[in-house]
């Protein structure tokens, strides 16, 4: 897992020694993940015993026995023994069938917000989706929406993730907070006050790349807790074999629940990190380049925005670096600042969608 | 000597079952258009569903030459995963679910009932316009025609 994307602390990526000093480990460790350490040896052991009959040279064994020895020395060891122990829970006593799904699980577990399928995705945005038109009303007007989405799908096909489960779909909120929210999976919100920003189809792209940018790289799905992906997959690891009862599904729907609450917190009232709003800016200056808007239409728009943001308010202030920060990285991307030119006949589209929205 | 020849063996084995393993994928998308040409602006030939294998013939940048039950031609790896896809989950197919790297099960995990369950709690959140938003689908053509009136040039190969 790439942890400079994960936005998980530092101290959950666990260290690497714990499983790497076995001498240490029954100490530390509860009987299942002492039963899971004994599940890697033997695996460990087989491994090593294949190579052995395939290289008959004692170095090469040396090699490889060092190399082995390096496996489990990875994050992903930790939050696999979290899930050793929540099969325990859930079963008992953990038999050596159960450390073998343990094991399993154990791969795609590590990789938390990696382990979500894009399926699972798309389940995750469309709620995300509905809580955030829960507070923001939907723009009833279906040319604006229809102009939103021929500029935004056109503008997804340049990203480094064309295509995504369901696609990606656009839509303009009725309010005029400075504001726009992407889901996972690709459902993106436009505030009217956001668009209102925008002085040309440059400026009004770039918005909508930004977003693209969040939901290509899966920043939504980054500030899902590391825990509730642990749980869902705990609950898959042990009754996939049959189907959900109420109980699992109870508890999947906790897991989904909270996942919902952590990604809309974040988006709507914390903010993403400094350096995932950097990300975002950075491939919506690449999707602009490469489908022939201009970038200078994101500086337009942050540079318009300064003038029109509140301080305090609960817009885009406050859950975003401030537009001359990310003006100083953007300029950087593209050279030196230059006034956005519109085609005319981009221009009055433009002008002609906006003025109704 | 023996011993250099088994270690070449054993790397050339090595290749062959990962050169193997990369040529079939599975569309992990909903609905993905196959193209004649490795491009979105490349006319569309057909389309394969969620779950389908298909066999990798060659790539080109992003773009992966694919195969399937008579049809040919380019989907964006994007809409592409190397892990094999099931549909329905039976229980040999549920027993190697777990290992994520090799297999997806679809369906299983934040799903349909999963949604319903959560709509079924929180009656206050209205997913309408989420579903009529999901039904806005531009065709490819009227997006070529955008461009083209708004005077929008696309650097060569757009998508990377």
């Amino acid at each position: 897992m790439n942890m400079r994307h994960s936005g998980i602390p530092a101290t959950q990526g666990k260290s690497t020694t714990d499983y790497t000093d076995f001498t240490d480990i029954r100490i530390r460790y509860d009987i299942v993940k002492s039963f899971h350490i004994s599940a890697i040896r033997a695996i460990r052991g087989k491994i090593i015993f294949v190579f052995n009959c395939l290289i008959r040279n004692f170095t090469i064994q040396i090699l490889c026995v060092l190399a082995l020895a390096s496996l489990p020395a990875c994050e992903t060891m930790d939050t696999l023994s979290e899930v050793g122990a929540g099969v325990a829970v859930a079963t008992g006593v953990a038999t050596p069938q159960q450390g073998e799904s343990i094991k399993k699980a154990g791969s795609a577990v590590g990789k938390t917000f990696e382990a979500i399928t894009p399926e699972q995705e798309y389940y995750i945005g469309r709620t995300v989706g509905a809580v955030v038109l829960n507070q923001y009303k939907p723009l009833n007007n279906e040319a604006a929406n229809h102009y939103l989405n021929v500029l935004g799908q056109t503008l997804t096909q340049f990203s480094d993730k064309p295509e995504t489960f369901g696609g990606y779909h656009f839509l303009v909120m009725e309010t005029e907070d400075v504001n726009a929210f992407s889901a996972p999976g690709g459902l993106i919100f436009i505030s009217r006050g956001m668009i209102r920003c925008c002085q040309n189809e440059d400026a009004l792209a770039a918005v909508l790349a930004h977003e693209i940018g969040h939901v290509e790289l899966q920043h939504g799905l980054q500030a899902i807790n590391k825990s509730r992906v642990t749980s869902a997959l705990t609950i898959l690891a042990t009754e996939s074999a049959k189907s959900f009862g109420g109980q699992e599904l109870a508890q999947l729907t906790e897991a989904f629940e909270g996942s919902i609450t952590d990604i809309t917190s974040t988006m709507m009232n914390n903010g993403y990190s400094r350096g995932f709003e950097r990300q975002a800016d950075r491939a919506a200056v690449t999707i602009l380049q490469r489908s022939g808007y201009d970038p200078n239409g994101l500086i337009a728009m942050l540079t318009q925005m300064k003038k029109q943001l509140k301080p305090g308010g609960h817009d885009f202030a406050k859950t975003h670096p401030s537009p001359d920060s990310r003006i100083e990285d953007i300029v950087k991307w593209v050279g030196a600042a230059k006034p956005v030119v519109s085609p005319a006949a981009r221009q009055a589209r433009f002008q002609a969608a906006a003025g109704k929205i | 000597m023996i011993q250099i020849k088994q270690i070449a063996a054993a790397v050339i084995m090595a290749s062959v079952v990962m050169t193997a393993a990369a040529a079939t994928m599975s569309v992990q998308v909903k609905d993905a258009p196959v193209r004649a040409t490795p491009s979105f602006v490349g006319q569309v030939v057909g389309s394969f569903a969620y779950g389908d294998q298909v066999e990798v013939q060659q790539t080109q940048g992003a773009w992966s030459k694919v195969a399937r039950a008579g049809v040919s031609g380019w989907m964006h790896t994007s809409a592409l995963s190397s892990k094999k896809i099931v549909l329905a989950a039976g229980q040999e197919q549920a027993k190697v679910a777990a290992s994520g790297d090799e297999l997806a099960l679809a369906g299983k995990g934040f799903n349909s009932d999963v949604e319903a369950q959560f709509k079924a709690g929180h009656k206050d959140i209205d997913f309408t316009w989420i579903n009529r938003m999901e039904k806005i689908r531009i065709p490819a053509t009227e997006m070529q025609a955008f461009l083209k009136d708004g005077d929008v040039t696309p650097k060569e190969g757009g998508a990377k």
